[in-house]
């Protein structure tokens, strides 16, 4: 059952006493099939929560690094269905860990947001965390998304306050995303003080857990920031990965990325 | 003259729009990271303790007649109706403002607005150069330090307004992301703001965005029509028969359009640019050639592929050149209350050297769209029928560009 996968995972890591880690990669970076060497082996390399990103053409709240790696995905002609597809692969090899998927609302919106929801829960996919749809506009999508069985993930940010805090997590599901800067993807960390009581903030107002993310490059880093939160999240930094070895042989980016998850894990 | 742009003229049969979460119909809303949320409610807050207060209204006033210098008049255009043979052909002329384009409306109040807020910097996006050229001139007025993020591939084909708009102080930032054009200006004036929330407002040049801006934009510009309304009762004791104006995210043509939608009798005409034809897929006719979609902030129609990929939009000029349109205009669409048609770049193209000769203005090639529209309509009417054109800028800044494409070496 999907809705179980998260609330099971989340509470393995709690009981080991570790941190968690989520890894994000761009689906179909640098290739479709790069990409699913690289997702079918992040499980074994340490993630334990895998986001997938789903390209877009204007993706306004990315940095550099992530806004590449849609170009280079889109340029190699991945799709949505592509994308459910690899999810669906993915899934017939490993029931248990976790997958959701990142992304803008227009490319859902022109799949049909209905059909989107049931598609994606269909293929295995746990949990949505749609950058564009804040609570004022997420029904559309949360509400079949939720029937569907999956996860409406939601973002909580620095300048969220109290009050909108409550009207977000009203109804987040899954984990709460703790965008740990007001900025954008891979550019600068925040201070782990902050950090830390932001997070102490948001468990005042929800029991789920809760992953921090954006600026998390290093095993140091991600451990700094666990020390608080449930996992930390780590995106532009593989995505960097994958860039610097396209001048390689194709065949070695999977294993470089997976090492370096391998790091960030702390195998 | 007086005129108000906080008047919402009462529409018979429809309730006044946008609704309170900012929708036109299914179009309009706030799409954005939820980084930007409460920033984007503090402005809709700001922006209704404004409008509710007489001393913002007064000071936009103010600044509108010595500044800007509004109004602006309303031309009979003797040469062009006899030569179309048909309608009584009036021009707007906000291409007599100050900085030569309608922008400096909206520039002007979002303006006095951040001051409002306390905001200490600006940051706009722009294609042509017009709306990057509008808020550097506000800044420069008010004392506030400007970042125009402009495509890099707009900054080579509008050099001499990336020179204005240094010599007003401002700073420009080429943007490389993307497709390098003014699509990608605005996003990465989104990822400034995200990065800037505590000091930064954002001046959006046309009426899309999240709400308020539509509204908030088509309001400063509704300026245009309020005029028109009141000329044109001078001139011809009666309203206007037909109003027309390009788009291209269509600020021009709701600040001409909006304060008539009450007025049955008054048939619109929005005309997008076709490009090299809609055929071609080479255009920027979001209405004509686009879906519905969810872009900068709002849903709207969006030139976009199957995959809701936005695509890129092609037309003559850069003005025109976004592949969206405001959320107002989709509504307005959808209701059949504006007609919505398209020119090409040739009939543009045509129109700009006619009225140049016929007028002695050289209009901007955006509004030379609208021309062109202008001599498909008016032959088929009557003496006594009233156009009015939107005149929303002038051609100065175009002169090199059309040379270009009449084959004249400069």
């Amino acid at each position: 059952m999907n809705a179980a996968r998260l609330e099971q995972r989340f509470a393995a890591i709690k009981k080991s006493g570790r941190g968690g880690l989520v890894t994000f990669l761009t689906a179909g970076d640098p290739d479709g099939e790069t990409f699913r060497q690289i997702l079918n082996g992040l499980p074994a390399a340490g993630a334990d929560v895998i986001e997938i990103g789903m390209p877009f053409s204007d993706p306004v709240a990315d940095g550099p690094a992530i806004q590449a790696a849609g170009l280079r995905a889109l340029q190699a002609g991945i799709t949505l269905k592509k994308i459910l597809q690899a999810v669906r692969e993915f899934r017939a090899t490993d029931a248990a860990t976790p997958l959701v998927l990142m992304g803008y609302y227009n490319p859902i919106y022109r799949y049909g947001a209905e059909k989107f929801a049931s598609d994606a829960a269909d293929a295995g996919a746990d949990g949505l965390i749609i950058v564009d749809l804040p609570p004022e506009e997420a029904a559309e999508l949360r509400e079949p998304a939720v029937k569907a069985g999956l996860h409406w993930i939601c973002l909580v940010t620095p300048t969220t306050d109290g009050a909108r805090m409550k009207k977000i997590l009203a109804h987040a599901g899954g984990f709460v995303y703790y965008v740990s800067i007001a900025g954008i993807t891979g550019t600068h960390s925040a201070e782990l003080q902050a950090v830390r009581e932001a997070v102490t903030g948001i468990r005042r107002h929800t029991d789920l857990p809760v992953a921090v993310g954006f600026g998390i490059r290093t095993p140091e880093q991600a451990a700094a920031v666990t020390q608080a939160a449930d996992a930390a999240v780590v995106g532009s930094a593989l995505v960097g990965t994958i860039a610097e070895s396209l001048d390689g042989a194709r065949g070695e980016i999977a294993e470089k990325v997976l090492r370096r998850v391998g790091e960030l894990a702390g195998k | 003259m007086h005129y108000n742009h906080r008047v919402d003229t009462p529409r018979k049969n429809s309730p006044a729009l946008p609704d309170d979460s900012g929708h036109f119909g299914i179009y309009g809303g706030r799409y954005v990271p939820e980084t930007l949320m409460p920033l984007i409610l503090e402005v809709e807050k700001a922006y209704a303790k404004a409008t509710a207060d007489d001393s913002f209204q007064r000071e936009f006033d103010q600044y509108a007649k010595h500044y800007i210098g509004r109004p602006s008049p309303l031309y009979f255009a003797r040469r062009l109706s006899a030569h179309f043979g048909g309608a009584k052909i009036y021009f707007k002329r906000d291409e007599l403002n100050h900085t030569g384009a309608h922008k400096i409306n909206n520039t002007l109040g979002q303006i006095l607005l951040a001051r409002r807020m306390g905001k200490t910097r600006i940051i706009a996006e722009t294609g042509a150069g017009q709306h990057g050229v509008a808020a550097a001139t506000v800044c420069a007025l008010f004392d506030l330090p400007c970042v125009v993020y402009m495509g890099e591939t707009d900054i080579a084909r509008q050099a001499p307004n990336v020179f204005r708009m240094k010599l007003l102080g401002a700073e420009v930032v080429p943007v490389t992301s993307g497709t390098a054009t003014l699509k990608d200006a605005m996003n990465e004036a989104l990822r400034d703001w995200v990065k800037n929330v505590d000091n930064t407002f954002y001046i959006i040049g046309t009426v899309a965005g999240p709400h308020p801006y539509p509204a908030m934009v088509r309001n400063f510009q509704s300026v245009i029509g309020h005029e028109v309304r009141e000329q044109m009762h001078q001139a011809e004791g009666r309203l206007p028969d037909t109003l027309i104006a390009c788009i291209g995210g269509g600020s021009n043509a709701m600040g001409l359009f909006h304060p008539f939608l009450g007025d049955g009798s008054v048939r619109m005409l929005g005309v997008e640019a076709a490009g090299k034809g809609i055929a071609s897929g080479l255009h920027a006719a979001s209405l004509t050639g686009g879906e519905p979609g969810v872009l900068h902030g709002n849903r709207t129609y969006l030139l976009q592929t199957d995959d809701g990929q936005i695509k890129d939009a092609h037309s003559i000029s850069a003005g025109l050149d976004y592949p969206g349109i405001g959320p107002e205009h989709a509504h307005l669409h959808d209701r059949g209350r504006v007609k919505y048609v398209s020119a090409t770049d040739a009939e543009a193209l045509e129109a700009f050297q006619l009225c140049s000769k016929l007028e002695g203005i050289i209009p901007a090639l955006e509004p030379s769209h609208a021309l062109a529209c202008t001599a498909k309509i008016a032959p088929q009417k009557k003496s006594d029928h009233l156009i009015v054109m939107n005149m929303c800028g002038r051609g100065d800044k175009d002169v090199f560009a059309v040379a270009e494409h009449l084959g004249v070496k400069l």
